[in-house]
């Protein structure tokens, strides 16, 4: 090959391979930067952080993947997302719409409510035509072994936040589950409305956070799939400097 | 070096000179391996990883240093060597002779074999001893350890007598907790441990393998389903310490860490008689299993066949083998 | 003459013809790697399809939403499309039917003008050694990209640039891409390329094996990046289950890449030896062969007796992901402990199989380069077969803190230690080499000291692990990540680095610039150790391995580890800007002996010619009898007819005379 000739080779060649590997490192392994983060600010000395849990989501390669969803405060949109931020040394009052039906932990232990403040939850449920069934109950343990009550757990680690989230009852999850996701109430499914509050730590950082139950279904032991990927049932809080 | 010399020995002066070189080397490494090792026994020994605050860090903090002391004069002699060769037998520009025809030497070969199956023998011998003497310098040692720790097995727990402590470290993904069986079977996410008494771990795991590694403890024991590996220890200073996964166990591995504190021996009964209390007045005593030693997390009494009924639920083990599979084939 | 400084002319590779000879077909009308790809790409959808209509309705792939057994039969179609498309199975369905083989031409790899016959399934050694070193070299700067990338991530252990599962998958992809091409790192190129010439040989055993065993790793190759579109494995490079049952559908390209890569071993492997022991020229006695082919030698034996476990711990993780078999699943009966011993059993005849070939690699420039005979031969052999020994014997000292039988551990402690007596040889050998030498500093010797120096720290952090108490502290953590990337990379690495400064004239007739070369070897060096040897503080101070955080107090070492691996990256580049530039552009002609070797290979044209030897030769002597008076050349390139047969020249040790009448 004449020279001309051989530096073109060299020189397609060589963007090609940059071109493929900067596709590749931002589209496949940078795409956890692709998550939104919602950021939460204080009102009047609290933060609150809503977020839901479905027992199926509205993607198209995964649609069967049990996920969290987070709302965005000022649209009242559900992201797929499970990164927020919060200020730091701020009260975070927390609600989370459980629309997932129970399973059991592999530890029982978690069904202590362990973290907030006063180490209780209250949970009211909802049936499909969202109506509140029965009272609001205080609670400091949902108890998963014993009926079929917990449907996910939100747990920050670093923090000693264990909260497992409540399910709709037994009867109440028969064939009446949301099936569209991201759910609301206007949807049709019954849930669960659970509320709890904690301090948000005085150092800034990234706090994991992860559920506890087994709800990786076709996975081995529960934990695969959705539990190990960012946006779905682990994620970051981001604790930020006021 | 002067350049007009040819290394090769010419003569009775030429070989004077390359016996006195070589005196001149190994004197040279003899005086660095010795400064090595004093400063490796000296100085750096009391700061050797993973410190002095159980029998188990300070057992592993003496073999390292030992190790250290048996290495350093074999790496300096070799770097003496090289060093050495490389000026005195390097090719002057423009000589572009052969070098000597010297295929071997049986004694030096003899020699060198010789040493090195001492050195290694030696660590073996070392080695050993000091896998045996401590109870397992913290190794995991599996579910029936052969050198065991000394110590009294009881039922219940006492400060100030020899009574060993048993703890129970489960790892999850991507948590761990801790079960002390003489306070009830109670459960905590912090590990807190009694100063000068005898431990024994029980590490095992309710799903993939994870590896407890409390740094500062000198312990590490990896964590299999349905098995479990047993560690001893005795912490011998106060303080607090931080507990690292070490087994890649899936996305929050880095992240699987853990907070602990040793602790006088009555603070921590006071400490872990008034977990026990709490947690049997709030139920999670009665919520947790019975203690055993594993555990399979996907045989629950309480629910039976009422769970797999319902809407929504993948079961413990994930649904991956199908609900009908037999536990054992 | 003892030495052939002026061996028969050729130029360097020719780009051959303009236009193919006159009536040839165009190349793609052959068939190689553009057909390979057609019929890789079919075999994907074809497999796929199947897997689907196979699996799609098990339970747990309606949950999961994943289906491998589609995966794992793509990926089966596609290998077996890329290998039908190359033309592999051709000449075997030509026996199957009665006919005859081709010509010999094609046989030896003339059939092609110029570049095309290393895109096709040529069965000439020396163009599958070319298509090595040039799929080696890509598939290490692809595995060293990914290293960047972690360096990058653990710049911090609070701001994170990529996620916790993403820097998993960076991390397994690094990791595999490493241990499982490297393998072939230096065996690949020069051993397929210079083996039989070593030997005295005109061919290997079994050159359709020989050539499949490459062509086998582009597929593997490709396949283990694909599983960055399915998310990565989380396992890191020892896949260990049962967190492998559990992983999503990219853990089934990393079991089914790394079986893939285990046949192409066990293949290479099982074709050296049988070269090795049949196909030696007379007077090649087993004293007077070259040790790096008593490196590759003992090294096909471990391939051909440790692969294979590999490959059936790779089909059983795929079988557990696929079927639902529960051979790793502790509650079903299986055991997590069975993969763990069936990957070591493996896993440490692997790591052997990466370090002797840079023991072979090394002796040879050594011995050149010193100008000097090996300071014993004999004890250099025994180390070799010492190691490959003993390395089936050592692999529990990787599950020591895992709760094995416990009177195990002395057991193994004892032969992991006795495993450093026969790799001390190798610096017995080294260092009576040098002594009394005449040293010269060629860039492929200074990559054989720096193999020296790296390949001491490795291998003593290694017997600071194999002492169970100290491993307590050790296991899993960066000490172990510093010891490895001593041994491997600071070993095996820059013995490839030599061997191809060292080689390149003779395979192709082009000097790397000097220059240049000095350039990368320095930086290399240098940021190799800067890189590496603050890791076994860093593990001493308790990190472990493969996090994505950890302790404040390590970040400030942690970020200069990153800066010395950005600054080794570029080292790289500088020898992919030499490399390049010297083989497409300058082509600084340099053939003939420019070392002055001894050795049989460099008594050749360059490139050898297409047979290597015109007649079989007659070995005389060894090829490490520098500064003997009066020593035999190594070999008589051109024996009368009849001497071969009857020609048994006697054993040299200095001057002896001619024997063999001319």
């Amino acid at each position: 090959m004449s020279l001309t000739a051989r530096v073109a080779a060299l020189i397609v060649a060589f963007l090609c391979v940059v071109g493929v590997g900067v596709f590749v490192a931002v589209y496949y392994i940078g795409s956890a930067n692709q998550l939104p983060t919602v950021a939460y600010t204080a009102s009047g000395g609290v933060v609150n952080v809503a977020l839901q849990e479905d027992p199926q989501n509205n993607s198209t390669t995964t649609p069967d993947w049990v996920t969290y969803y987070t709302q965005d405060p000022t649209t009242k949109q559900w992201l797929h997302t499970t990164l927020f931020s919060v200020p730091a040394g701020t009260r975070v009052n927390v609600t989370i719409y459980g629309y997932d039906g129970c399973t059991p932990l592999r530890n029982n232990y978690w069904s202590k409510v362990q973290g907030t403040l006063g180490n209780v939850v209250t949970v009211q449920q909802f049936n499909k035509n969202n109506r509140p069934l029965g009272l609001t109950t205080t609670e400091s343990l949902i108890n998963s072994w014993a009926t079929c009550s917990v449907g996910h757990t939100f747990a920050i680690p670093d923090l000693g936040l264990y909260v497992p989230v409540a399910s709709p009852n037994a009867q109440n999850s028969v064939n009446n589950l949301c099936s569209n996701s991201p759910c609301t109430p206007a949807s049709g499914g019954a849930y669960s409305l659970e509320k709890f509050s904690f301090m948000s730590p005085s150092q800034p950082g990234s706090y994991r956070w992860q559920c506890l139950i087994p709800c990786g279904g076709g996975f081995l032991n529960g934990n695969g799939g959705p539990m190990q990927t960012l946006g779905w049932m682990a994620g970051f809080m981001n604790v930020v400097s006021t | 070096m002067s350049s007009a010399e040819i290394p090769l020995p010419a003569g009775r002066h030429a070989a004077e000179r390359e016996q006195r070189r070589i005196w001149w080397l190994v004197a040279v490494w003899l005086l660095l391996s010795l400064a090595a090792c004093l400063v490796i026994w000296f100085v750096w020994y009391p700061h050797l990883p993973p410190g002095d605050m159980t029998t188990s860090a300070r057992h592993q903090q003496f073999d390292i240093a030992v190790l250290a002391v048996t290495a350093a004069p074999v790496i300096l002699g070799v770097f003496c060597y090289f060093a050495y060769v490389l000026v005195v037998f390097r090719a002057r520009p423009g000589d572009d002779s052969d070098g000597a025809p010297i295929y071997g030497n049986a004694k030096i070969q003899a020699a060198w074999i010789i040493g090195t199956s001492m050195i290694v023998l030696w660590l073996f011998v070392f080695g050993t001893v000091e896998l045996i003497v401590p109870a397992g310098a913290g190794a995991g040692e599996g579910a029936s350890p052969i050198w065991k720790q000394s110590g009294a097995q009881t039922v219940a727990w006492t400060p100030g007598t020899n009574d060993i402590l048993q703890v129970q470290v489960i790892g999850q993904q991507w948590t761990w907790s801790y079960r002390y069986p003489q306070f009830g079977g109670m459960e905590s996410t912090v590990l807190d441990l009694p100063v000068n008494t005898p431990i024994t771990f029980h590490v095992t795991s309710l799903d993939v393998i994870h590896s407890f590694w409390p740094y500062l403890l000198g312990v590490k024991a990896d964590a299999n389903p349905q098995v479990d590996n047993v560690a001893y220890t005795t912490a011998r200073q106060t303080g607090s310490f931080i507990v690292r996964c070490n087994e890649l166990c899936g996305i929050w591995h880095g992240a699987m860490t853990s907070n602990g504190t040793v602790m006088t021996p009555v603070a921590f009964k006071v400490w872990a008689t008034a977990v026990q209390a709490r947690e049997k007045a709030n139920g999670t005593l009665a919520a947790l299993p019975p203690y055993a030693l594993t555990y399979d997390p996907t045989v629950i009494p309480q629910l039976g066949k009422d769970l797999v009924n319902v809407v929504g639920v993948t079961g413990a083990p994930g649904y991956f083998y199908g609900p009908g599979n037999p536990v054992t084939p | 003459m003892a030495i052939e400084t002026q061996p028969e002319r050729a130029e360097p590779t020719g780009r051959g013809p303009e236009t193919a000879g006159g009536g040839e077909r165009p190349w793609w009308q052959h068939m190689g790697a553009h057909t390979g790809l057609i019929g890789a790409v079919a075999g994907y959808f074809l497999g796929h399809w199947l897997g689907n209509f196979l699996g799609g309705d098990f339970a747990r792939s309606s949950l999961s939403d994943e289906n491998d057994v589609a995966i794992v039969l793509g990926y089966s179609f596609a290998v077996i499309g890329w290998l039908a498309g190359l033309g592999v199975f051709n000449d075997l369905f030509l026996l199957m039917r009665g006919k005859p083989l081709p010509e010999e031409p094609r046989f030896l790899g003339q059939e092609g003008p110029g570049l095309a016959k290393y895109f096709r399934f040529t069965l000439d050694h020396k163009v599958v050694g070319i298509q090595y070193l040039y799929g080696m070299i890509a598939y290490f700067l692809t595995g060293g990209l990914f290293a960047m990338a972690i360096r990058t991530e653990l710049l911090s252990p609070n701001y994170h640039i990529i996620g916790p599962e993403q820097y998993l998958m960076v991390v397994g992809e690094h990791g595999t891409m490493m241990m499982m091409m490297m393998s072939s790192v230096v065996l690949g190129p020069f051993g397929q390329y210079f083996g039989p010439l070593l030997i005295g040989s005109k061919r290997v055993a079994f050159p359709r094996l020989e050539a499949l065993g490459f062509w086998l790793t582009p597929p593997a190759y490709i396949i283990l990046l694909s599983s960055i579109l399915f998310g990565g494995f989380p396992t890191g490079w020892t896949g260990y289950e049962p967190l492998a049952t559990q992983a999503t559908t990219g853990m089934d390209a990393y079991f089914f890449a790394f079986g893939l890569m285990g046949i192409s071993m066990i293949l290479a492997g099982f074709n050296m030896i049988v070269t090795i022991i049949n196909f030696r020229a007379p007077g090649m006695r087993w004293s007077r062969l070259p040790m790096f082919v008593w490196g590759q030698f003992t090294v096909s034996w471990l391939q051909v007796l440790a692969v294979p476990v590999l490959v059936g711990a790779c089909y059983m993780g795929l079988t557990d992901r696929t079927f639902q078999t529960a051979f790793f699943t502790n509650q079903l009966g299986g055991s997590s402990f069975l993969y763990q011993n069936l990957f070591w059993f493996f896993g440490h005849p692997e790591v052997y199989i990466l370090a002797l070939p840079g023991f072979g690699i090394v002796t040879e420039i050594i011995s050149t380069f010193c100008r000097k005979p090996l300071f014993g031969y004999k004890v250099q052999v025994a180390g070799l077969l010492g190691v490959a020994t003993l390395s089936f014997f050592v692999w529990q000292h990787h599950l020591f803190d895992s709760g094995i039988n416990p009177d195990m551990r002395p057991l193994f402690m004892l032969t992991t230690e006795l495993i450093s007596i026969p790799t001390g040889f190798i610096y017995l050998v080294a260092m009576g080499t040098f002594w009394k030498a005449r040293i010269r500093f060629t860039i492929p010797m200074l990559f054989a000291l720096a193999f020296y120096f790296n390949f001491l720290i490795g291998g003593i952090s290694g017997v600071f692990l194999s002492d169970v108490p100290a491993d307590t502290t050790e296991h899993g953590s960066f000490f172990v990540m510093a010891h490895f990337h001593y041994t491997i990379m600071g070993g095996l690495i820059f013995a490839f680095f030599g061997g191809l400064y060292y080689w390149l004239p003779k395979m192709f007739g082009i000097k790397l610039n000097e220059t240049l070369g000095k350039i990368h070897f320095w930086t290399m060096f240098l940021f190799f150790n800067t890189t590496f040897l603050p890791l076994f503080a860093l593990g001493m101070l308790g990190m472990p391995r493969r996090v994505f955080t950890y302790a404040r107090n390590l970040e400030t070492l942690n970020d200069w580890v990153s800066i010395s691996a950005f600054c080794l990256g570029a080292s790289m580049l500088i020898f992919l800007f030499n490399f390049v530039m010297s083989m497409a552009f300058w082509r600084q002609r340099e053939v003939g002996n420019p070392w002055r070797s001894r050795s049989l290979e460099w008594q050749l044209s360059t490139p050898p010619p297409a047979e290597n030897f015109r007649r079989v030769p007659v070995i005389l002597a060894g090829p490490y009898d520098y500064g003997v008076k009066d020593a035999l050349p190594v070999a008589d390139l051109d024996p009368p007819p009849g001497v071969i047969g009857s020609a048994y020249a006697p054993a040299t040790r200095g001057p002896v005379t001619r024997e063999v009448e001319d």
